[in-house]
């Protein structure tokens, strides 16, 4: 992974709540086998909707995602990271976000910036009033700034510094082996195996 | 202060604590299919990584498998398979794929195989692996990164989620199913209710459920958003578990007994959250909008979005235009074209004995397409050992093999646009069950009846 220090763009908005990963990426997408090739599939059923705020052309090349509460419900799929990711988003600020999107979304370096509602109305409405304005998100400093809007967002110390270093995760467990292989000798013996 | 079933489940897997850091927790079991799976063998081979616990890890085949040989699966689907069954050989995983008789949709089979039990931690890449918390398991869905760090590490970094108690109390009433009770508790508390939380799900009537009732239950936990859902193991779980191929046998049953007998939540523990639910206020449940929060019971309207609260007023509208539904309609008035009996929700041997119950001599609606498809291969075959796919056969559905078909429509099991569709699995997202499709969420005694009826309707209304 790339670190991720700051996000610096311009913003779409998008005004519902409860966005599921369904809408994100259509489940068809997910025959693919790489990691890759998503871009035409974001959305895909909404933005056949010419009024749909992605074809909007006063936000093309938007880097920025601002979201109604909720953002990423059902599915655990990947694949809505990457296809946001592959469209140009870096970040996606909301009220709240779906555990399991949150946790994808960490993985693959796409920021999930939340923020109290009026926060994010506030910036939505600033948005679409003014789809030039540049919005800056710090991941050291953990906060958004927007025009007349700073305001800061919970990031843990550990997410702040994966974000910030790139670490690959798995070689950061890959240093904590003896733990493992410790709490592996403790496993009661009941508990169930494959044969392999 | 005592503990909560999740608390002692979670703190029994922690491999590492450090201030500043999410858990380390250890994984018992991951499952694996076929879709959320092969980018992650990819980083392993990219970065020449093994499978650092092929003994703890099962795959199968599920999502986009077909249940019919009429309809083969597509050329980039059956690349998927393949590449499943590739991975499972070059890491040494035990593959249940298509046609093996033990193949399903991976929250019907590990369970069935014994390999789903009280306080474990169970993983896998899909966000219904909230299923086996019905077990006292800690089980949650994770994406594909994370499938990768499971298949090297065996291990997860979780920050550990706050707790919900979810109390439901009474009989239910008559027609009333473990589905309606999980749709009637998302009513209460919102696709968003849980986030953030493992939700345990107590009180008589819970306790008065099968596994095959608990698992409905648990498995729509991420429906209300939870981290996960538990039900603490009892008397009923170890019936389940016992004499399965991967059940603990002799001492070791005993010793697992002891050890499971011990989760449960204690006396003096405090939840996080807690609701209260009486049973004998739940109804059969019909979903009329776009998320499982947006339901009604069987004998209600369609809302009027204007009635509803300013912050659900906007998403009523849009669903509401999407299922091409007019406030005010009566649910028994709203025909249908389609009917499925399916998911990891509801195709266990109790949801087809309860729907094939209700179908038993009757014939489906003419121009009604309808069809079953078991859980899992072995639902299959005892189904088929009980004369249930005679009566659905009889009836005028369709019975098929394994997967899960119709819930996600990545198989040729898919609503065309426009088609509405009751159906028994656990979302009625926009598209879900194919481009354009309108679903409604129902128990299957609700699917059953409205097969025959041709809208949505009650066994007792035929």
């Amino acid at each position: 992974m790339k670190p991720v220090t700051r996000v610096v763009g311009r913003a779409l908005p998008l005004d519902r709540a409860n966005v599921d990963t369904d809408q994100i990426i259509p489940a068809h997408w997910l025959k693919r086998t790489l990691r890759t090739g998503y871009k035409d599939g974001l959305f895909e059923a909404w933005r056949k909707d010419p009024e749909f705020v992605l074809n909007d052309q006063r936000f093309r090349g938007a880097a920025i995602l601002v979201a109604g509460a909720n953002f990423g419900s059902g599915s655990s799929r990947e694949h809505a990271v990457w296809a946001l990711q592959e469209n140009g988003f870096e970040a996606v600020i909301a009220p709240s976000f779906a555990d399991i999107f949150r946790n994808n979304a960490v993985k693959c370096g796409l920021l999930t910036a939340q923020l109290p509602a009026d926060v994010v109305t506030s910036l939505m409405r600033a948005v679409e009033t003014e789809p030039s304005i540049l919005i800056v998100i710090d991941v050291a400093e953990r906060t958004v700034m927007a025009p007349a809007i700073t305001a800061q967002f919970p990031l843990d110390d550990h997410t702040q510094h994966r974000l910030l270093s790139g670490l690959d995760d798995i070689d950061l467990t890959m240093r904590h082996q003896d733990e493992i292989t410790r709490f592996e000798a403790r496993r009661p013996e009941w508990l169930p195996r494959l044969r392999a | 202060m005592g503990a909560t079933l999740s608390e002692k489940v979670w703190e029994r897997h922690v491999v590492r604590r450090a201030a500043g850091e999410p858990d380390l927790l250890y994984v018992d079991l991951h499952l694996v299919h076929e879709v959320t799976s092969p980018q992650a063998f990819d980083g392993l081979r990219l970065a020449k990584r093994t499978v650092r616990r092929p003994d703890l890890t099962l795959s199968t085949m599920d999502h986009n498998v077909p249940t019919t040989p009429k309809t083969p699966a597509d050329e980039i689907s059956r690349a998927q398979m393949d590449a499943m069954g590739r991975n499972a050989r070059e890491f040494g995983l035990v593959l249940y794929p298509m046609g093996d008789p033990d193949q399903g949709i991976v929250h019907v089979i590990s369970p069935q195989l014994g390999l789903t039990e009280p306080g474990m931690t169970i993983v896998c890449g899909d966000s219904h692996t909230s299923t086996h918390g019905a077990f006292g398991a800690i089980a949650f869905g994770i994406g594909t990164s994370e499938v990768e760090h499971v298949l090297a590490t065996q291990t997860i970094w979780q920050r550990k989620p706050g707790t919900m108690a979810v109390t439901v109390e009474g009989e239910l009433p008559h027609g009333v199913w473990a589905k309606d009770v999980i749709l009637g508790i998302i009513a209460r508390i919102g696709v968003g209710g849980g986030v953030g939380r493992i939700i345990e799900y107590r009180g008589s009537t819970i306790r008065a459920l099968s596994m095959d009732g608990r698992m409905t239950i648990c498995n729509m936990s991420i429906e209300a958003g939870a981290r996960a859902g538990m039900v603490a193991p009892d008397d009923t779980t170890f019936a389940y578990v016992e004499r399965r191929a991967h059940a603990p046998k002799g001492a070791l049953w005993e010793q697992a007994l002891d050890d499971w007998r011990s989760l449960p939540t204690d006396a003096d523990a405090k939840f996080d959250t807690e609701v209260r639910i009486d049973a004998s206020e739940l109804r059969p449940y019909v979903s009329w909008g776009t998320n499982p929060s947006q339901t009604v019971t069987i004998d209600e309207r369609v809302p009027d979005p204007s009635a509803l609260p300013a912050d659900r007023r906007e998403s009523a509208e849009r669903a509401l235009r999407y299922m091409d539904l007019r406030p005010g309609t009566a649910i028994r008035d709203i025909p249908v074209d389609a009917v499925f009996v399916g998911s990891c929700t509801n195709a266990r041997l109790e949801d087809l004995r309860v729907a094939s119950e209700i179908v038993r001599g009757r014939r489906v609606k003419p121009g009604i397409r309808a069809l079953v498809v078991p859980g899992s291969m072995l639902v299959k075959a005892q189904a088929e050992k009980e004369g249930l796919d005679r009566i659905f056969r009889d009836a005028g559905f369709d019975w098929r093999d394994a997967g899960c078909s119709m819930c996600l429509g990545m198989n040729p099991d898919v609503l065309q646009p426009g088609e509405r569709c009751a159906s028994t699995s656990n979302r009625n997202f926009e598209g879900r069950q194919g481009p354009g499709g309108r679903t409604h969420l129902v128990s299957p005694a609700v699917a059953a009846a409205t097969a025959i009826a041709g809208h949505f309707a009650l066994p007792e209304d035929l």
